[in-house]
């Protein structure tokens, strides 16, 4: 049922929080050489990065970055934020990203899965956002949708956004993680389904894959806790990022769906000790959550960059007076859709 | 076979739980499901024509109610349970005293997985079914945000990171919807064009559906905890002198799905997989179906527009709100609806009167939060 996609019209966008991409890259080289890839250097980093021969990639470091938007603005890329330089500068129709700890899982078979593959087959199918198929995706093959479920919902909506999942370390905050150390996720979740509409999730940045052309502006680096750190469980930028994209997506009627591909997600880091900084993100959340559930988009918003700069300002309005990182967080967006329009891209995107 | 290992030796909620079949035909299929009911009490009703006897496998404590029970207890109102049709189920969730219900079709056999690791070998292991509602009823559900990582409180599984400690705590589960390996569920066009498809695709996961997202909620395989949510659980007029059939548990589950988002509880889908073995005639359910498929272009948007009003704070309440909104907005749309919203009138009185309200438990919750 997918659309045939060529691979030149896929960039593969990979954040380089640490230099040493050799296992990363060989690990995923059966998957990725098709491709070309984009990898933006943390620009925090200072050891040279190594990157294997084979690919068709191009590189991004600071001074890189520095060039296409200026020494003040290239701030905001620090971190797991360097991705959003990748989706920035990409030309492609569809992006999909790992974080630099991932290799390909395998499934229940013990089969490698084609993390690549399976994110455009979610990308190129419609997404089901209406009403719930209780056999999950209704495209997929050896399914459908179920007696009951109208026939007028059956053609499904664009999918702008596919999330996918990890195997061994899964992405819990650190006092999850600390609470529970041994835990590892090894339940493989054979399923595709759609978020429901106006049902919102924690979208996690470590496996992701979007329709660039139809939401990415919605993808942005704007939300940075005062103690981020250098571990996903030292970071909300991704899980507020997917916030704003989620109700992007719910007002111009696109999907995002939800469970395969895995990755699997190397241990690193010590929860323990990332506790000992304050849980500002956790924190955050109690907040956070209420309000995107509150937001309501305006008719007049009908493109991706119109909705994220109303989302900007309903979140300058009613959350930046609460704590200054939220009003910083709604400039950041703003900045975000300026930039994207110079930079990212020459054509608006229109939403479907 | 039944795996010792995976019955419990002391059988969760043994006396709080009753099970529900429908039936028109012997219930020899209860022989491979024994290992899991045996411990448990059935409530057995029969279909149709009145004077034939069913026959029950040994063993088995039951009790059972044909036609002529059910017009003789409820009297004119057993004209709310519906004849020739499946639906006459609802009648045993009536009859319960029970706090949870687990029905389950009479085509309905024990599925096992075939789990393979790369490093082990390819095992079956028989599924309790009833074991794992269960577990879906006793833990807490989650509507009010959707955890990627599916079910938060079974083994192996957390919350994930940017899910707000305070919504941790979830909701109480009324419903657990399970699934069906083998003959999926599928609609009469569905299955015209694919007659061939089977599922054999296992997911292990149990999800909370979110609050606000309707759902086909299929009677094949569903428990549910019937002091919460029971009177809510009406599976509609259908069969004989109906003009709709194969529609009864999709009205119970969008009624149910309403009240539930109202009242702050959730349902549960996925696991567990029972084993679906018999396709029925596709023919005779597109005329079943038939008049549903139009209507139901109507009732979806009815139901995902309906709200109720801060004082429905019962269960009872909250249904016969939507009972009269069903005669105001979709009388128009066939008179069956009229017929319908007064046998949803009857059924409560029906339920009231079985229940009365010093033993049930449905009862009045403060400030009933409205949608």
């Amino acid at each position: 049922m997918s659309l045939s996609i060529k691979d030149d019209e896929i960039d593969i966008v990979i954040g380089a929080l640490r230099p040493d991409l050799t296992s990363f890259m060989n690990e995923w080289r059966t998957i990725f050489s098709r491709f070309h890839l984009i990898i933006v250097k943390d620009p925090d980093l200072k050891e040279e990065l190594k990157i294997p021969e084979g690919f068709n990639l191009d590189v991004y470091k600071k001074p890189d970055i520095d060039r296409v938007v200026g020494t003040s603005t290239s701030t905001i890329f620090s971190g797991y934020s360097c991705r959003y330089f990748g989706y920035l500068v990409s030309r492609k129709k569809y992006i999909i990203s790992v974080d630099d700890d991932c290799y390909p899982a395998k499934d229940n078979k013990g089969i490698l899965v084609d993390a690549v593959a399976q994110h455009i087959t979610n990308l190129t199918t419609p997404a089901t956002p209406f009403f719930f198929n209780t056999l999950y995706d209704p495209f997929t093959e050896g399914a459908d949708f179920v007696r009951g479920y109208p026939f007028s919902l059956r053609s499904g909506v664009q999918c702008a956004l596919s999330c996918g999942l990890w195997l061994n370390l899964a992405d819990y905050d650190a006092p999850t993680q600390a609470l529970k150390p041994e835990e590892r996720n090894s339940r493989y979740v054979d399923a595709v389904l759609t978020v429901p509409a106006r049902t919102l999730m924690p979208i996690s940045g470590i496996n992701i894959a979007f329709n660039r052309e139809v939401i990415g502006p919605a993808l942005l680096p704007s939300l940075r806790l005062g103690g981020e750190g250098k571990f996903r469980w030292e970071t909300m930028e991704d899980i507020w990022s997917g916030m704003c994209v989620k109700v992007v997506c719910d007002h111009l009627g696109l999907g995002v769906k939800t469970g395969m591909p895995y990755v699997w997600r190397n241990d690193r880091g010590d929860a323990i000790a990332s506790l000992r900084k304050e849980w500002e993100g956790v924190k955050l959340m109690e907040e956070v959550v209420p309000f995107f559930q509150s937001v309501r988009l305006s008719r007049e918003a009908t493109t991706t960059e119109d909705c994220v700069a109303e989302v900007a300002n309903v979140v300058k309005e009613q959350l930046g007076s609460k704590d200054p990182m939220f009003a910083r967080a709604a400039k950041a967006m703003v900045d975000w859709v300026k930039l994207w329009k110079s930079v990212g891209s020459s054509t608006s995107s229109p939403g479907a | 076979m039944a795996d010792p290992a995976t019955i419990s030796p002391a059988t969760l909620l043994k006396d709080e739980l009753d099970i529900v079949i429908p039936t028109i035909r012997n219930l020899d299929f209860l022989e491979m499901w024994r290992p899991f009911f045996q411990p448990y009490h059935l409530i057995i009703v029969q279909d149709g024509d009145p004077s034939k006897a069913i026959k029950v496998p040994e063993g088995f404590d039951y009790e059972l109610y044909n036609r002529n029970d059910i017009n003789r207890i409820l009297g004119p109102k057993a004209s709310c349970i519906s004849f020739k049709d499946s639906a006459c189920r609802c009648f045993g969730y009536m009859i319960s005293k029970k706090k949870y219900i687990y029905t389950i079709d009479d085509d309905c056999f024990v599925s096992s997985i075939f789990i393979s690791h790369v490093a082990k070998d390819p095992s079956g292991k028989d599924i309790n079914a009833l074991e794992q509602h269960i577990k879906n009823l006793l833990s807490p559900s989650t509507p009010f945000f959707f955890n990627t990582l599916y079910d938060p409180y079974r083994a192996g599984a957390d919350f994930v990171r940017g899910y707000p400690f305070s919504l941790r705590e979830g909701v109480p589960t009324a419903v657990s919807h399970g699934l069906w390996l083998n003959i999926p569920d599928y609609d009469a066009p569905t299955q015209l064009v694919k007659p061939l498809e089977r599922n054999t695709r296992y997911v292990d996961a149990v999800m909370t559906i979110p609050k606000g997202t309707l759902f086909p909620m299929c009677g094949m395989n569903l428990a549910f905890d019937r002091e919460l949510i029971g009177p809510a659980m009406y599976f509609g007029l259908m069969g004989d002198g109906q003009p709709i059939g194969r529609y009864d548990d999709m009205w119970a589950g969008w009624c149910t799905k309403v009240i539930c988002d109202h009242l702050g509880w959730g349902v549960k889908t996925g696991l567990p997989y029972i084993w679906h073995s018999k396709a029925s005639n596709p023919f005779v359910n597109l005329r079943k179906e038939y008049k549903g498929i139009y209507w139901q272009e109507e009732l979806i948007p009815f139901f995902q527009s309906v709200t109720l009003p801060k004082d429905c704070t019962s269960v009872q309440k909250c249904y016969t709100e939507i009972a009269k909104q069903v005669k105001a907005k979709l009388g128009k749309v066939d008179d069956y609806f009229n017929k319908l919203a007064d046998a949803m009138v009857t059924w409560i009185e029906a339920w009231d009167e079985l229940n009365p309200s010093g033993a049930s438990k449905s009862s009045d919750l403060p400030n009933g939060a409205s949608k």
